[in-house]
């Protein structure tokens, strides 16, 4: 059972990719998008752009990974073809995962391209793509959950838009994107530490500017707690969603 | 081994019992067909069958499995065309058959050859890379039909197959259910038109609101309308022509009374008819529907 698991999440993901994501709109959508939002932030504050980059490299994972994967299980769920996979012999948790690993790869693939942009852009030591990809698949994880739980928790794709945007926009000017954490109100700050791209923009940071150690291990396996708490969340609600 | 095998099955939704304690077997290697209204709970039961939707009670064996705990074996061996033909949009003819078998776990080498095959066969050949969104309603629902083939399922579930589809189209695909029984695969079908399950079924079970009244071959659930024959003869006399039906305990009698006026009116007979009662009949009578429940539909329904 688990070998018809783990080739259903491959072709799940493998079709998504093809039916969706490779889709050209998606592709520069997923770029421009962050692109021209720090673009008008640097041009407002002008300073050292460099510290920009890892909010740059994290919002464009953030969009990227969520962009489709918000509205893919609603869609084929409107469209009746989210039965073909309830059908096939794979359990629902490796479905939801091969859904989930669609988002990653589209993720991790448009960010690691501005993650090289800006390595050599700014000039930064090439060793530090390493950790920063490592950081970045993390953030994509527990990003492409969250897409995939917003994705269940509405019966409308346009729900799901508006409900990924209701998420997307607050974490950007909350999680450290612009402005430093520490410049937030202590409220605010409280609240930025319960939402993932927190500590997505932390560990890329640490892994571009900073010294990759100890905080950003903890960065990590923060996230990887909320990719397991996101996706359990969404299993559950898909599972009495389909009954 | 019966293909299928329920025991008071039952759905409830809320305080609505879609489908209400039925229980019944389907045969390895016939055309078994749930024939009802709109409603009567066809789809309901297949999607309890097919693991779509847990049973309130009852219990079920599909293929000597239990539904309730050997799903996932279950679904190996069993094809599903939904009412809706649902393949994806977006991928070519073609590869919405592959995908289909990459999820069936169909070995990567046999995959092209047999999509081709599949392709041939439902005379698709020629969309093999034209999306899924831009074909007919009819090839689509093809295309569904083979892409519930792509793994050789022995058990092939069928939810109205031919609704919304043209009759050329209609034809077309209930000649390929045909063929598939030919070859060996039990097919459970649900449809709200008579004369599909006359054509297509060996046995037919009615289904009124959630409960089956009816259970028989065809020819068995005629047999229970009308006892006797009846014949029909065209008349031509010196006086003029006329047209007269004549019942009788079986058909030779019937034919009998009909000759016997034709000599005493002094008439000769030009044709005979002998009248079967129709399904429709049988319908009416079992379920004491009136047939246009299920032919009003007929029109009025653009699912596919
Ligand atoms: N998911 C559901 N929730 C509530 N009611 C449902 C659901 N699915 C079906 N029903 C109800 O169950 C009954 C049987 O439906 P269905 O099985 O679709 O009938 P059929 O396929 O024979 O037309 C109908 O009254 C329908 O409204
Ligand atoms: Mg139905």
């Amino acid at each position: 059972m688990w070998r018809d698991d783990l080739r259903g999440i491959f072709y799940i993901a493998l079709k998504d990719m093809r039916a969706y994501y490779l889709k050209p709109p998606n592709i520069s959508w997923g770029i421009l998008f962050p692109g021209a939002l720090i673009l008008a932030f640097a041009i407002r504050t002008p300073g050292d752009l460099r510290v920009l980059a890892p909010g740059l490299v994290t919002m464009t994972a953030l969009f990227s990974a969520t962009s489709m994967e918000a509205i893919v299980i609603t869609f084929e769920r409107r469209t009746g073809a989210l039965e073909r996979l309830m059908l096939a012999p794979i359990t629902l948790p490796a479905m939801l995962a091969g859904k989930v690993l669609g988002g990653v790869l589209f993720g991790l693939a448009i960010s690691a391209v501005v993650l090289v942009g800006v390595t050599a852009g700014f000039g930064l030591a090439a060793w530090r793509l390493a950790p920063a990809f490592l950081a970045l698949l993390l953030s994509t994880a527990a990003f492409s959950a969250l897409g995939a739980l917003v994705s269940v928790a509405v019966r409308e794709v346009f729900e799901a838009q508006t409900l990924a945007n209701l998420l997307r926009f607050p974490m950007i000017f909350l999680c450290g994107v612009f402005v430093p954490l520490s410049r937030l109100p202590a409220v605010l700050q409280v609240l930025a530490r319960a939402l993932p791209l927190t500590y997505a923009v932390e560990a890329v940071e640490a892994a571009l500017l900073g010294t990759p150690g100890w905080p950003m291990a903890f960065d990590l396996a923060v996230l990887a707690g909320f990719t397991a708490l996101l996706f359990a969340l969404a299993a559950v609600i898909l599972r009495r969603r389909l009954d | 081994m019966p293909a299928i095998e329920t025991e008071n099955l039952t759905k409830t939704y809320g305080s609505l019992i879609a489908v209400d304690h039925i229980s019944f077997e389907v045969r390895t290697g016939e055309v078994f067909a749930l024939l009802g209204p709109n409603g009567a709970g066809k789809t309901t039961t297949i999607r309890m069958l097919t693991g779509l939707t847990r049973p309130t009670a009852g219990d079920a064996r599909v293929l000597g499995f239990d539904l309730r705990r050997d799903l996932p074996r279950i679904k190996k061996h069993i094809g599903v065309v939904p009412e809706r033909s649902n393949l994806y949009d977006e991928l070519s003819a073609f590869d919405n058959l592959v995908f289909a078998m990459q999820l069936y776990g169909v070995p990567r080498r046999e995959r092209g050859a047999r999509a081709d095959e599949l392709l041939r066969r439902f005379r698709l050949e020629g969309k093999r890379d034209v999306p899924f969104a831009r074909l007919s309603r009819g090839m689509r629902r093809a295309l569904t039909l083979a892409a519930a083939l792509v793994h050789r399922p022995r058990l092939l579930f069928l939810d109205e197959p031919t609704v919304g589809l043209d009759v050329v189209s209609a034809h077309g695909l209930r000649a390929l259910i045909e063929r598939l029984r030919g070859e060996g695969v039990t097919i459970f079908l649900t449809t709200h038109y008579l004369e599909e399950a006359e054509r297509l079924a060996d046995r037919v079970a009615l289904l009124v609101q959630g409960h089956i009244v009816a259970l028989d071959t065809v020819e068995g659930l005629k047999a229970r309308v009308r006892r006797g024959s009846t014949v029909e003869v065209h008349l031509v006399g010196a006086a003029g022509e006329e047209r007269l039906c004549f019942h009788g305990e079986d058909t030779e009698a019937a034919l009998r009374l009909a000759l016997a006026h034709a000599e005493a009116e002094g008439k000769q007979v030009v044709t005979i008819n002998t009248l079967q009662p129709t399904l429709e009949e049988a319908f009416i009578e079992l379920t004491g529907l009136s047939a246009e429940v299920m032919l009003a539909e007929k029109g009025s329904s653009n699912v596919a």
